[in-house]
């Protein structure tokens, strides 16, 4: 798969290198193993068969098997291990393969990773990186499908990252290992094979923000992840239509910038959020419910969301594309907000 | 596997040690019974009672520099490691001189500096934790090693598994003890396990294992003595199981239907400091004013923590959200 | 001597049901021995005492339902065989035991107990639910709801909600004074025809000056958008959008409706009862006494006083009650003045604290200071007084702290007895029942008359039910006699 748009808002400079998230990815990894020697990727076939996704192929080679370690197939143990290994002051990047298989390893991410700082009065904090593969698109079916990112949203303690282009591919990793406190990074599975040309400038991720990926007047595109392609070529196609659609990328699914979200809908007035999890207490119904607290008096329109239709992901081609937010379908939720049922000739009144 | 032998002539001292290390849980506990009976202590309250002589046997094979993770029934453990009782009742009153700066309760003591990891309240959830402790120290190389205790409810949780797994084949320094009280809250062994004999079963993962008459705690203290210096010799994990009983309810109080008072009775002819204190009598090295002076130097240190926990502040509610996450400005080494 | 309290067996227990003693007055117990059992929401559980000595008085009788704290006996330390008294022994210790452990008394019969000290504490058949008593007063007076708007019903309620009309400004027509359906379908409603529209639109419109019943909507439904706002004020379309002043203020005052104010001062009100209440019943072993006073004397001396005076003028039995109640209050000092560090300290005045409920909800102490030195009369003109001026909302500061006792009545109620929960740091509270005519024997012979039941909640730390029961006997003496108040 390619992408069709080059989700970085940066133009290509000259120095700029051509490659993939995937390969942005690992290079984050390299460069996090060769930076400090308490740093170490464990799960599970990371090593030998060279990552699930082909992410850390080559590293085992590169780094040895102490530090590319293998991780029988348990997710509780291994998860755990690794906030122990961080309690003891290491720096761990434990990866599990998708997110339905992190169900595995629940009651250490939340009774563990995200609790003992509270629990110990402080004393505890647990700086270890969950990386993990999110989405559908792939024709995986039911279990290897889900976006559960807005679970662990749910959670306080947790620092939760969804990078969507390749800068924040590349560039994710380091900040998030130098947060003392665990952090999860969600890897749509869709994006991995996304190619193109990464900022030779670009510098490590402030994760506390949120980023525009393409400014508008008319409608807000709120979005994260394996979405975020999806926004854009809506917006490409609402700017034929004579709307202009702002995108959000969110980048930080917890905590929630609420002032970049809120500053792009004070502007357009509008906002649709764009989410592969579940409609029903996802995490579009939590930024709607802020958008509804925080900026009420600025809304022209109900907010819209498009989420993945209440089913778990089939296997088949068609209702798995059925299931999932498209482009058409977010083109078609802006243009509600702005009142324009059909394409519009002209700029709404 | 084998039941150990006690060593002769072990110094009169280190004996009368044990007997306060485990007096001070005992009393201590009690009085957080009558504490709790006043509603000064709440929440849910696991006691040790009975089980003394794991926790101050195990202590005896540690070192300060070692780590210990431990259960929601971890006074004793806490206690043994020599976390302050001050630092546990303030905990338990809730007041921000606590341990866990009231945040946990019974149930979650903590102390970094002493390298006490809690105060696990989830079955068998701290045992990956124990194991990744251990990672650490071997990935760089540091000679200290990771105790963790844990009851025989665990072996029913896959965790427990998935960890003595990971730890034998990755020969991780990591001291595994089960305290086997026979009850996993009101489940008897023989109602949740298949094969009861749990240090058969931890043999099976590849490790040295053996079972130990927790009621006695110089065979305790024989028995970690030597798991832990197979540990520290890097033979990979050892396991230990205790066997012990508490006397007291799974928390606070039950009605004990599930198990006969008869059988109760009888473990308590076993009791670990009644015993350990007859030994020492007939053995002349405990006299009865001895005892008294200890035991009123024993209350008077639990009446200075129960002062203190009652006159401590209480934390303010605008520290609400703190430690949630760490602060801005402050990175852990 | 050593109270034997109810304990707290788990995490959620308030109150227990003290199902059977296993011992009886006189018997030796341990530390540690099982005394009774409790029954929780979830078991039945032998629960253990924390003294050694002699089982004294037993307090609570097999059978009763009492709140956590609430001591059920008194055991005498010191007696038990081998203990040493006030001192953590290891009495329990096998080889130092004497004698074989003895068997609960599970023999003892339950009704052998002597009467408890106090009277029971709500036992299965005694005494509702003690009436929450006055919390700290709120600094914020609470406004005047017109009485006219209590008598409206829910449907008229309702209908007032949705059009918006504030009952409390209605005049009822119904009968009573009542509001009625027709009296809110012909009040000036503010907004009778909602205009459909956005946030944004009504946010604009009340920016740019436009009255939005004069706009068209062209949205969903019609509903009014910021384009139609904007097109009516005749600005440029895209222009005001972007230089429209942003008013923080205006949008602070907007979010938060003036209606929602009341509500949450009573939310506040609420809250702060439920603290106080908590912690009184929290800390303090309450004890209840009552008796019931025949009022024939005082009944018959205030008619006589209030011959010739004008209604507004009368004596009103309330202030004969009260009177009492500051008097009694002189003479047991040690209900009078509050538990502060581990100690009571009388206080040197009586000031009585007399609760008061508001009308829309939750309740407040106001104090008469030096009540004791107020003759009857006074006593009534300041109760009239403050208690008119505490539902307006328009108490002084001094009176609203310093209450020394406090006392509730909920005769105008209806009801006979009230056993409250006593304000912290005060040690006791006083409760008034309803006047009411009972049959009373009195000399062998059955007539009618006037009673009142007087009850008293007193901190068991403080006093004992000796003391409790001098103070209800001092009101009930000096209500029989008048004339000397």
């Amino acid at each position: 798969m390619t992408a069709t748009h080059t989700p970085d808002a940066t133009p290509a400079a000259a120095s700029d290198r051509k490659t993939t998230y995937r390969e942005a990815m690992r290079e984050a990894l390299r460069e996090a193993l060769r930076a400090d020697d308490r740093v170490f990727l464990m799960g599970e076939d990371v090593g030998r068969y060279g990552g699930c996704f082909g992410v850390s192929l080559g590293l085992l080679e590169e780094f040895g098997p102490d530090r590319i370690r293998d991780a029988p197939l348990s997710e509780s143990a291994f998860v755990g291990a690794g906030i122990g290994a961080a309690l003891a002051g290491m720096r761990p990047v434990v990866e599990i393969m998708t997110v339905n298989f992190s169900l595995l390893a629940l009651d250490q991410i939340l009774n563990n990773a995200a609790t003992l700082l509270h629990m110990s009065g402080g004393q505890l904090p647990v700086p270890i990186v969950i990386r993990m593969t999110t989405g559908a698109g792939r024709q995986l079916a039911a279990q290897h499908s889900h976006s559960l990112e807005g679970w662990y949203a749910h959670i306080p303690g947790l620092r939760v990252l969804a990078p969507a282009t390749l800068t924040d591919a590349r560039h994710m990793l380091a900040p998030a290992l130098a947060d003392p406190d665990p952090v999860l990074i969600f890897e749509h599975g869709s994006l991995y094979n996304v190619s193109g040309d990464l900022p030779a400038d670009a510098g490590p991720v402030d994760l506390d923000h949120a980023a525009v990926r393409r400014p508008g007047t008319d409608v807000s595109l709120i979005t994260y992840g394996g979405s975020l392609p999806k926004a854009l070529a809506a917006a490409d196609d609402l700017a034929n239509g004579g709307i202009s659609a702002e995108v959000v990328d969110l980048r930080t699914l917890r905590p929630l910038d609420d002032a970049t979200i809120g500053d792009s809908v004070a502007r357009t007035h509008r906002a649709v959020v764009v989410d592969e999890g579940w409609r029903t207490g996802s995490l579009a119904a939590e930024i709607s419910a802020r958008l509804a607290e925080q900026h009420f008096y600025d809304l022209d329109a109900p907010v819209e969301r498009v989420c993945s239709a209440e089913v778990p992901v089939p296997y088949a081609r068609r209702l798995e594309e059925a299931a999932l937010p498209q482009t058409d379908g977010i083109v078609a939720a802006a243009r509600r907000t702005v009142g324009e049922p059909a394409p519009a000739t002209g700029r709404p009144g | 596997m084998s039941t150990t032998r006690t060593r002769p002539n072990r110094q009169a001292a280190h004996r009368l040690a044990l007997l306060e290390s485990m007096l001070r849980v005992r009393r201590f506990e009690e009085r957080c019974v009558e504490l709790y009976s006043a509603a000064r202590i709440r929440g849910f309250m696991h006691l040790y009672i009975g089980e003394e002589a794991v926790a101050v046997g195990v202590n005896e094979a540690l070192t300060d520099d070692d780590a210990v993770v431990s259960t929601y029934r971890e006074h004793g453990h806490a206690l043994a490691r020599g976390v302050p009782a001050e630092a546990i009742m303030a905990e338990m009153f809730g007041k921000a001189t606590g341990c866990s700066h009231g945040r946990g309760g019974s149930m979650h003591l903590f102390d970094a500096e002493r390298r006490f990891y809690g105060g696990n309240a989830i079955v068998a959830g701290g045992l990956p934790l124990a194991a990744g402790l251990a990672l650490a120290d071997r990935m760089t190389g540091r000679a200290r090693i990771t105790c963790c205790f844990f009851g025989d409810g665990a072996f029913a949780e896959g965790e427990f598994h998935e960890t003595a797994n990971l730890a034998a084949l990755w020969q991780l320094p990591v001291l595994l003890v089960c305290e086997n009280n026979l009850y996993a809250m009101g489940t008897a062994l023989v109602r949740h396990q298949a094969q009861t004999d749990l240090a058969l079963r931890a043999a099976g993962y590849g490790m040295a294992s053996w079972a130990v008459d927790g009621m006695d705690v110089l065979a305790v203290e024989d028995a970690a003595r030597r798991a832990a210096e197979g540990v520290r010799a890097g033979n990979g994990p050892h396991f230990l199981e205790m066997r012990t009983y508490r006397f007291r309810a799974h928390s606070m109080y039950d009605s004990d239907r599930y198990r006969d008072k008869a059988e109760i009775e009888r473990w308590k002819e076993r009791d670990p400091v009644e015993g350990l204190a007859r030994r020492l009598r007939e053995a002349k090295e405990l006299s009865d004013k001895a005892r008294g002076a200890l035991e009123d130097r024993l209350a008077a240190e639990i009446d200075r923590a129960v002062a203190a926990a009652e006159s401590a502040p209480e934390e303010p509610v605008e520290d609400l959200l703190k430690y949630v996450t760490s602060p801005v400005e402050a990175s852990p080494p | 001597m050593a109270e034997f309290t109810m304990p707290s067996l788990g995490a959620d227990m308030d109150e227990g049901l003290l199902q059977e003693w296993l011992v009886a007055p006189g018997d030796q117990v341990r530390k540690g021995d099982v005394v009774a059992v409790v029954e929780t929401d979830k078991a039945a559980i032998e629960v253990e005492c924390f003294e050694s000595g002699t089982v004294g008085r037993l307090l609570v009788p097999a059978g009763t339902r009492v709140p956590v704290g609430t001591p059920l006996a008194l055991i005498e330390a010191g007696a038990a065989a081998g203990a040493r008294a006030g001192s953590r022994a290891p009495a329990a210790a096998p080889h130092e035991r004497p004698e074989p452990r003895r068997e609960p008394a599970r023999e003892a019969p339950r009704a052998r107990e002597r009467e408890p000290a106090g009277r029971p504490v709500r036992t299965a058949a005694g005494p509702a639910q003690p009436q929450p008593p006055p919390p700290t007063p709120s600094p914020t007076p609470t406004p005047t709801e017109a009485t006219a708007a209590l008598g409206a019903g829910p449907l008229v309620r309702h209908l007032a909600e949705l059009r918006g009309v504030d009952l409390t400004t209605l005049h009822g027509t119904g009968a009573g004074g009542r509001v009625t359906r027709a009296d809110v379908e012909h009040a000036p409603s503010p907004h009778v025809s909602r205009v459909r529209s956005t946030p944004y639109a009504r946010r604009l419109a009340h920016d740019l000056d436009v009255d939005l019943t004069e706009v068209r909507g062209t949205g969903d439904g019609g509903a009014v958008r910021a384009a139609d706002v904007r097109a009516h004020a005749g600005k440029a379309a895209g222009e005001g959008e972007r230089e429209r002043p942003r008013n923080g203020a205006r949008r602070t005052a907007a979010a938060v409706p003036a209606a929602d104010r009341p509500e949450q001062r009573t939310d506040a009100m609420r809250r702060a009862i439920a603290e106080l209440m908590s912690r009184s019943k929290r800390e303090i072993p309450h004890y209840y006494l009552s008796t019931t006073i025949d009022l024939t004397a005082a009944v018959d001396w205030l008619r006589r006083v209030n011959r010739g005076r004008p209604p507004a003028g009368r004596l009103v039995p309330a202030a004969l009650l009260l009177r009492a109640a500051a008097l009694a209050a002189r003479e047991v000092p040690s209900l009078n003045g509050h538990w502060r560090d581990d100690g009571f300290a009388a206080a040197s005045e009586v000031n009585l604290g007399i609760a008061v409920s508001l009308r829309q909800g939750g309740l407040l102490a106001p104090v008469i200071h030096d009540a004791d030195t107020l003759p009857p009369d006074a006593l009534m003109n300041r109760l009239k007084d403050l208690v008119e001026r505490t539902r307006r909302g328009r108490l002084r500061g001094s009176e609203t702290s310093g209450a020394t006792l406090t006392v509730t009545s909920l005769g105008d109620q209806g009801v006979e007895s009230v056993y409250g929960v006593i304000h912290p740091p005060q040690v006791a509270l006083v409760g008034f029942g309803a006047v009411v005519e009972r049959p009373w024997a009195a000399g062998g012979m059955l007539g009618v008359r006037p009673v009142v039941t007087a009850t008293l909640a007193a901190d068991h730390r403080a006093t004992d039910g000796a003391v409790g029961a001098r103070y209800l006997t001092a009101v009930d003496r000096l209500l029989r006699r008048p004339e000397e108040l």
